[in-house]
Order: C-alpha cells, then structure tokens, then sequence
C-alpha cells in the first residue's frame, strides 16, 4: 500500500470516527446506572422503562405519527401530479416552475416557519396539528416531485405512446403503465418524505400550538432542560428506527433489482 | 399542486414581504404603514456582528466539511463496488438521525461534566472542569458534525463518475500526488464540490437548533435572532425583515460560488 492511500484510509476512519463516536457513547450512556455522573456506574434498563410510562411523550410520538402519515399521503398525491403535469408543459414553463419547486428547499426554513407562523395569524387558523401538517406539506411537495420527475425522465415515452397507438384513453396510458414504472421512485420518495415529516423540528416549532407537541418537539423540550440518562434512551431509540428505516428502503431497492 | 404552493408558500413569502416594510403595533401586532425603519435597523452593530458570526461559522464549516469529507469520498468511491455500499450507509445512518439527537449527543460529550473534560483531565492537560459547551467552537462542532454527511454524498456522486484511467494516466505521466489532486482530482470532481459546499452553507448560515443548544447567550447566529424577534420581543416587521435578509445572503452565497466559480473556468481555459 501506498503512503498515499495509507494517508486517505487513515483519514477516512478517524471522520467515521468523527461521526460515530458522539452517537456510540450516547447509546453507551443511556444504560448508565447513574443519573449524573459521567463515569460507568452499571448496566440498567431504568432510562428506557421511564420512557414508556412518559404520558406526554408517548402523546407527542402519536402526534408525530398522524402528522406525517396525512402530510406523507398529501404530499406524494400533489408531488407526483406535479411531476407527471411538468412533463406537459412547454420548456419555459416548466423551468419556471422547477425553480418556484427548488425555493422551499434552499430558503432557510427558519424563515419558511416564521412565514407560515406569520400567515397562519394574519387568516386566524388555529396554531395546531392541521397547521403543522400544512407546513410539512409544503416542503415535502417538492421533495416527492423531484424524486419522482428524476425517475420520469429516464422513462422511454415510447413506452406510453404505444399504449395510446393501441386504443388506450390517456388516463388508462398513465394508469397502467406510467404509473407501475414510476412506483419504485414513489416509494422511496414516500419513505424519504415520511422520514424527514418525523424529524422535522423547525417548521414544526412555529407552526404548532398548544396540545400539538410532535416528538422531534418533546425531544426539543427536554434536551433544553437538561442532559438526562433518558434523552440518551429517547436517542438510542430514534438512532434504531433510522437504521430501521434505512434498512427497509434498501431491502425495497434490491426487491426492485 | 401550483394551488397548494401558491397558497401555503407564495402567499406566507408576500405577506411576510409586505410586513418587514410595515411598524410594529404598540402590543407586538403589526401596524400597517410603509416604512424601512426595519431595514434600517438591520445595520444596528449589534445585529451586523450576529450577522458576522453566522457568516464567519458558515464558511467555516464549509471549509471544514471539505477537508473532512473530501478523502472520505475518495475512498469510498475507490474502494470495491461491494464495500461501497456498506461505507455509503455509514455515512447515511447519522444523515437519517434526527438533528436533535445528533446537536445532544456533543452537549452529553462537551458539558462540565461530560466526558470531554474528565477525558482532558485523566490526560493531565488541564486540573479543573473547562466550559466547552456555550461557545463559538461548540456551535462549529456541532454544524461540521451535522452537515459533514451533505458534503460527501455529492462528492461521492461525482467522484463515482469518474474515469479511474485518467487519473493514473496522471500517474503515469510522473505527475506528483499533489498535482494529481490540484490539476486532475480537483477540477473533474467539481460540481460535486461546489453542491457539497452549497447544500452545507446554506443550512448552516441559517441555522438555529445547533446555535441554541450549543451556543451561549453570547453566540446567537441569525436563525435565532429571527427566531427570538418573532417569539420573545415579538417584533414581526423587524423579524421579517431579518428574514429577507438572511434569504438575501444565501442567495447571494450561492451566486458568488457560481459566479467564481465561472471565472476559475476562464483563467484556466486562457492559461
């Protein structure tokens, strides 16, 4: 081996090492026995239990859940029409509305939370869970749509003009056999949508209202009260279901293949 | 779909317009008259030195995920096509985990009691507990960690494409490490480059959960000033003109890149 690839292996390992180490000693505490210290006092499944019997977290989880389920469906209806509705425009109009696409995500989205926050008001709906999935909404859209568009376009259209040659109304065209080449990337585009719905903190944080904390919200609460030997057993959790997750589109990828 | 957005996304961006040039009513409403007193304020010293620090942490957590994540994405793209995938998930799995847990675990690592400082201790380096935590450095921790894995999913993705032939014909023509790197690596991996550095700057200017939790009462970056605008002084015509500034600077950052990045082509096309 060369002293060249020794150097970029080596350097490789310590940013994994970077990136890992933070989240590996978090986990590690979380089964700590002691409640302040930072030294090993024994091994206890006590942070965990407390979690289950946590009344308002287990409301935020459930909150959480709903939000991104009804914002996830809304989403990839709206997003997959758009992207399917951009291949009929006309190059300049489509352009047009790829860039206004593209604007939720580069703009700050503490700005895209106190713009919402700030509309919500000025219309007079209530700050609650309906206000939050509307906010989740409107970044997702775009989210579905690019996915699914980047699929769309790797498409051969002979494909749909051979179903309209062969007698089919364009809807029946679109229905069968469109829609079934473009399922994989809606999958992945659901998955990618529902995940970052469950994570998402900062829109939520100006557009929710009493009563409609979300878990990336009660997380948020908790840490700003303090470390605790119980956000570390919240972490550990979330850290799994995100390897789950990851896990289940890859599983849905190779399936494809 | 263009109805959703017009409505949810548009309509908030004008109105928000419409109020960083409006006054702010006695009881923290919003008075409707047509002014730039807000704008005006922006260029405050207090409010030009928050915007200093959010500038100064952004491009140096830009340049820190560069460095980071370049040699990550080289060996990645390097290594046999079966490891690939498995270092590709490494990177993924922190990408996927929630933002909060990942700005909490270096608050359980950085605090008085945490196990940086009794690390730093049992290593003889300092006697006393130091405050790592609620500081300038913290909060640049916090963002590289954050944002290293949006450096080197793109890096990676151009550095896939890349025709392994032309880099050892560099080697076989005697070109050093460094020129294989400056003169070949460098210019061929470059839209992996200038994405990775765009998707890091723009969340990291406009931060908020990474200055809030890490950073000290004297460590506020843009995203909270807005944020504290909006929730604790409740001045929304100031806030939203703080707002459109912030969106200003971004889009700015983004031209300039692209801008010299455009120039960097002609000198190299001249010469």
């Amino acid at each position: 081996m060369s002293r060249g690839r020794i150097w970029l292996l080596s350097a490789s390992l310590v940013n994994l090492l970077f990136l890992y180490l933070p989240i590996a000693v978090l986990i590690l505490f979380s089964f700590n026995a002691s409640r302040l210290s930072a030294t090993w006092q024994g091994f206890t499944f006590r942070w965990y239990l407390a979690l289950v019997e946590d009344q308002a977290l287990l409301a935020a989880v459930h909150n959480s859940l709903l939000v991104a389920a009804v914002s996830t469906s809304l989403a990839t209806i709206l997003g997959v029409s758009a992207a399917v509705g951009m291949e009929r425009l006309s190059s300049r109009r489509r352009r047009i509305v790829e860039g206004a696409l593209l604007l939720p995500l580069v703009i700050p989205e503490v700005m895209l939370g106190v713009a919402l926050l700030l509309f919500f008001v000025m219309v007079e709906l209530p700050l609650s869970l309906v206000t939050v999935t509307i906010g989740h909404v409107v970044w997702n859209v775009p989210i579905v749509a690019i996915i699914t568009r980047a699929r769309l376009q790797k498409l051969d259209p002979r494909l749909e003009e051979a179903a309209l040659d062969l007698g089919a109304t364009p809807w029946q065209a679109f229905r069968r056999v469109t829609l079934p080449l473009l399922t994989p990337a809606i999958i992945g585009a659901v998955l990618m949508a529902f995940t970052l719905s469950l994570d998402d903190f900062i829109v939520t944080f100006f557009t929710a209202g009493p009563g409609s904390t979300t878990l990336p919200l009660q997380v948020y609460s908790m840490v700003k009260s303090g470390v605790s030997p119980e956000i570390n057993a919240l972490s550990a959790i979330l850290v799994l279901i995100s390897m789950a997750l990851i896990g289940l589109s890859l599983v849905l990828q190779r399936q494809r293949n | 779909m263009l109805l959703w957005m017009g409505i949810f996304f548009i309509l908030p961006l004008l109105v928000m317009l419409a109020v960083s040039f409006a006054g702010r009513g006695t009881y923290g409403g919003v008075e409707w008259t047509f002014s730039l007193t807000n704008y005006a304020q922006l260029f405050d010293p207090l409010y030009l030195r928050i915007y200093g620090r959010s500038l100064a942490l952004a491009l140096a957590t830009t340049t820190l995920c560069l460095l980071l994540g370049y040699p990550l994405a080289y060996s990645i793209a390097r290594a046999p096509v079966r490891w690939q995938g498995v270092w590709l998930l490494l990177v993924m799995i922190p990408f996927w985990t929630n933002f909060l847990v990942r700005t909490y675990a270096w608050m359980f690592i950085l605090r008085t009691e945490g196990l940086m400082n009794q690390l730093l201790i049992n290593l003889g380096v300092i006697s006393q507990p130091i405050e790592l935590l609620y500081s300038d450095w913290a909060i640049l921790i916090g963002l590289v960690y954050g944002y290293v894995p949006f450096m080197v999913l793109p890096l990676y993705a151009a550095m896939e494409r890349l025709d392994s032939s032309v880099v050892e014909a560099a080697w076989d023509l005697y070109a050093t490490s460094w020129s294989v790197f400056w003169r070949v690596l460098l210019p061929l991996t470059k839209p992996g480059v200038v994405a990775g550095c765009i998707l890091v700057f723009i969340p990291s200017l406009g931060a908020f959960i990474t200055p809030d939790l890490l950073g000290g009462a004297k460590s506020m970056m843009v995203g909270n000033l807005i944020q504290h605008e909006y929730l604790v002084v409740r001045d929304w015509p100031l806030g939203s003109a703080i707002s459109f500034s912030l969106m200003a600077l971004v889009l700015l950052g983004v031209l300039a890149y692209f801008k010299t990045d455009g120039r960097l082509d002609r000198f190299e096309g001249g010469g």
